[in-house]
């Protein structure tokens, strides 16, 4: 009976990091819910135990279902007919489970039959859910554009689209289209309102996650003769109304439980949501950002199962008269694979907090004026979800990859073969590092960050935070570490060149991300000694990677750019 | 047509895990020394009764458990994945019953518990694996009973439909209600515990749980009556106390052993006729098949 939540103990101890009981009072308002319906929590301890206790229970299914199934689903994969996507019967199976035990619409306020769950306890079960099967993590996460709908849609919009969403209908987010791809601004699915005031929507989409959902949500062009991002707005299309097909699903190399699909809209009635011309601008943009957590927690999900599936088979080959573990070459590689898990989790949940943080504070903003502290605090919160999630998303990705070819590295010939896991794995975690915003897309979104100061600042309070005799060393590591990173970035934007930056950029993102990654180590080393491991090696690993970065960056001359064929 | 369906559940110890204290001198099981879980089959039982509650709206499901009053945890369990109410039917009197003593106190309680139109429960319990205690209680309420049910099809006309799975096949079947249903392991898997009501339920407590309750749980279960979990005892259902217990157990255990299958040494064979048909001969002189 294998329960993913109880057997990685790592999750509570994010779970209960310090600024929770902040979070939960947030998201609570004060317990006041608890007069109202009978499965809302009293105070902070009840309400962490009902986090538990769900969690426990998405552990559960992901262990024992969801799994289980995962190598069945890759076999057969989604499939397409009569203008209809289908799933794998294994991911019909799943789904279903998942609508039984009412972990759909987490984050959604019980008013609407959500569980009113903070953003980081739904993104620890997208980590779980991801470790069971990544591409059902997909059809399960995109629950979260009922936040979006949440946050932009009227009230009765709400009333009528989230119940559902909460009782197991899916949806999908119809941004892309054949020639509008991370330039979402050349949309040209057209979107036409009737003399009766109500939309129709006409053209095609294409790469469109579980795009045979239940309810859409269209990136569309409201405004004719418009060509830039300002002329689209954003619509609700309800399949219960009809005027979509399917016209094909792509043959993938992973995820194959996930239905990709070319969508074909034929005067599909639609609903705006929100006001019109915001569609790219405002709401895409606070979507992509919830979608990009989501892969961002899918990743580490796929990190963790690289990692065990390698740790395993470690454990039980034997060549040359003892298991291959003991082996330093091998040992090192699944130190570093459990240091990338680690650290990639540690931003995973600092980003989260981050996210919820700014996020309630504008829910609260919806019912009453904040107060002007609270405005400050959700500015400076809102500022970190948006320093952090790029990294998280494009640093956290990156691991999963290298992890997933390194648990096939530690399986030797087998893992070049069909019968084991890792080669899924592998195949699955290929899509993480491009889908929502390639991880060079990521980076474009974090430098400013770096040329702003973000990171910097961040990584200042990381460093005041006090770190105990054992955990010193490390912390001073860092701190010289800190100086070669902001000798770079003054080198970089001293220059004034702007190709210069964008070259550059990379590196300057990496190295912010990997100091930051190692003091969240220091920070859960601090708390827990089970960290410690993870932290060393993760430590030299920053030291390593942030010098050669720095050697490069205090080496290089612009005028080599014309042989990078810039 | 609404439903009242009885689910009859067991805390069994994990027979998976037998140690040598596992029973005690007097041959009964050590309850103690095994973790405590929800007998498998029953929660095939809880399945084809939550099912059944889909299929007729307004129908009740209430767990009925016999064991110490930590039994409880099973009616909780159960109404984690969707069962209305429970009743645990506790007392020192009970305990060390064997199948005819448990049969006789659990139709008491169903007597007590009045108005039903299905009990349901699994084939047999992990700990004795007898199978009896369902077939029993329906002849001691005098009422018919399907063994082997591996799917309850319907409910129509005061008959239920149930597809038995036997060892040739499978068989369909219609009795009238009320009657006994005992569920094959081989019925469809329990659906999971649900997120609010592990959240709302969490709090259930039993009549002698109550009493530790913290304050939060207190104020919870005094707000709602639904997170009470009655105790029965035997003087409640008006058991004959020489049925019941020790005093009504005709069956003494006289040992209990821990076997332990170990794998001899594999033997390939050639991939033809031949050997395949002189190892199937071999098997079936030793009775291995056949």
């Amino acid at each position: 009976m294998a329960n993913f939540y109880t057997d990685n103990p790592s999750l509570k101890h994010h779970l209960n990091h310090p600024l929770m009981r902040k979070i939960v009072e947030l998201r609570e308002r004060n317990y006041t819910d608890a007069e109202k319906f009978d499965y809302a929590p009293a105070n902070f301890d009840d309400a962490m135990d009902n986090y538990e206790k769900v969690l426990e229970i998405i552990g559960d299914i992901c262990g024992n279902k969801i799994a289980e199934n995962a190598e069945a689903v890759d076999h057969q994969g989604a499939s397409c007919a009569n203008g209809r996507a289908y799933y794998a019967d294994a991911t019909v199976e799943n789904l279903e489970v998942c609508r039984k035990a009412g972990i759909m619409g987490m984050a959604m306020p019980r008013r609407f039959g959500g569980l009113n769950f903070p953003i980081t306890p739904y993104i620890m079960a997208a980590d779980i859910v991801s470790r069971a099967d990544t591409g059902f993590e997909n059809l399960w996460g995109l629950q979260d554009c009922a936040e979006t709908l949440y946050e932009f849609g009227t009230e009765e919009q709400c009333q009528r689209y989230i119940p559902r969403v909460c009782q197991g209908e899916t949806m999908s987010m119809d941004l892309t289209e054949p020639d509008a791809g991370s330039d979402l601004q050349s949309v040209m699915l057209k979107a036409t309102q009737k003399e009766d005031g109500t939309w129709v929507l006409n053209g095609v989409k294409r790469f469109i996650t579980n795009g045979d959902s239940d309810i859409h949500l269209v990136l569309a062009r409201s405004e004719e003769g418009t060509k830039d991002g300002r002329g689209l707005s954003m619509f609700i299309y309800d399949k219960r109304n009809g005027g979509v097909t399917v016209r094909r699903i792509e043959n993938k190399m992973g995820i194959k439980g996930s239905p990709t699909c070319e969508l074909v809209y034929k005067n599909a009635p639609a609903e705006l949501c929100g006001s019109r011309r915001m569609g790219l601008i405002k709401y895409v943009m606070a979507l992509m950002n919830g979608a990009r957590l989501g892969i961002a927690a899918q990743s580490v999900g796929v990190s963790e199962l690289a990692y065990r599936e390698a740790y395993q088979y470690a454990l039980e080959r034997r060549q040359f008269g003892k298991a291959i573990i003991e082996f330093p070459a091998v040992a090192e590689i699944l130190a570093t694979m459990k240091a990338k898990v680690d650290a990639s989790r540690a931003l995973l949940y600092e980003c989260s907090r981050f996210v919820d943080m700014y996020k309630l504070y504008g829910d609260i903003s919806r019912e009453r004026s904040l107060t002007a502290d609270e405005r400050a605090e959700m500015k400076h919160y809102s500022k970190l979800a948006d320093a952090l999630t790029p990294l998280a998303k494009g640093l956290g990705s990156e691991y999963c990859n290298q992890n997933a070819y390194d648990c096939i590295q530690i399986h030797g010939g087998s893992g070049f073969m069909k019968d084991y896991a890792c080669e899924r794995i592998y195949r699955d975690a290929r899509i993480t590092s491009i889908y929502e915003g390639t991880t060079q897309l990521q980076v474009v979104a974090a430098i400013r960050h770096v040329t702003t100061g973000t990171y910097s600042s961040l990584i200042s309070t990381y460093a005041e935070a006090g770190y105990p005799t054992e955990l010193a060393p490390m912390a001073e590591t860092l701190s010289a570490l800190t100086e070669k990173y902001n000798a770079a970035v003054t080198k970089v934007t001293e220059a004034n060149n702007p190709a210069l930056l964008d070259f550059m950029a990379r590196r300057l993102v990496e190295m912010a991300g990997y100091i930051i990654m190692s003091y969240l180590l220091l920070q859960d080393a601090k708390v827990d000694q089970s960290f410690l491991n993870s932290a060393t090696v993760y430590v030299n690993y920053t030291r390593a990677e942030v010098e050669k970065h720095a050697e490069f960056i205090a080496n290089f001359d612009a005028a080599q750019l014309a042989a990078y064929g810039i | 047509m609404s439903l009242n369906i009885i689910v009859l559940a067991k805390q069994v110890p994990d027979t998976r895990n037998v140690g040598k204290d596992a029973m005690k001198e007097d041959g009964t099981i050590n309850r103690a020394a095994l973790p405590a879980i929800f007998n498998p089959e029953d929660l095939n039982a809880l399945e084809q009764a939550l099912r059944l509650k889909e299929t007729h709206p307004g129908s009740k499901v209430t767990m009925l458990t016999m064991g110490l009053p930590r039994a409880a945890e099973v009616v909780r369990e159960a109404i984690y994945r969707g069962a209305d109410a429970g009743i645990v039917l506790t007392d020192r009197a009970l305990g060390g019953a064997d199948t005819l003593a448990t049969s006789y106190s659990l139709a008491q309680a169903v007597k007590k518990f009045g108005n039903y139109d299905i009990i349901l429960g699994g084939r047999q319990a992990i700990d004795g694996d007898t199978a009896q205690v369902g077939p029993q209680i329906a002849e001691k309420l005098g009422i018919p009973q399907v063994t082997y049910a591996e799917d309850i099809v319907g409910v129509k006309n005061g008959k239920v439909t149930v597809k038995r799975r036997l060892e040739h096949g499978v068989e369909t079947v219609v009795a009238p209600l009320p009657c006994v249903v005992t569920v094959n392991g081989s019925a469809a898997e329990c659906r999971p515990r649900n997120a609010k009501r592990v959240m709302k339920y969490k709090y259930a407590a039993s009549t002698s749980e109550v009493k530790g309750l913290g304050e939060v749980a207190a104020a919870r279960v005094a707000a709602y009556p639904e997170l009470n979990i009655p105790e029965w005892s035997a003087a409640y259902v008006e058991a004959d106390p020489s049925q019941i217990g020790l005093a009504g157990s005709p069956t003494k255990v006289k040992a209990i052993e821990n076997v332990v299958f170990t794998a001899k040494e594999s033997r390939r064979l050639e991939n033809n006729d031949q050997q395949i048909e002189e190892l199937i001969k071999e098997l079936i002189v030793n009775h291995t098949i056949g």
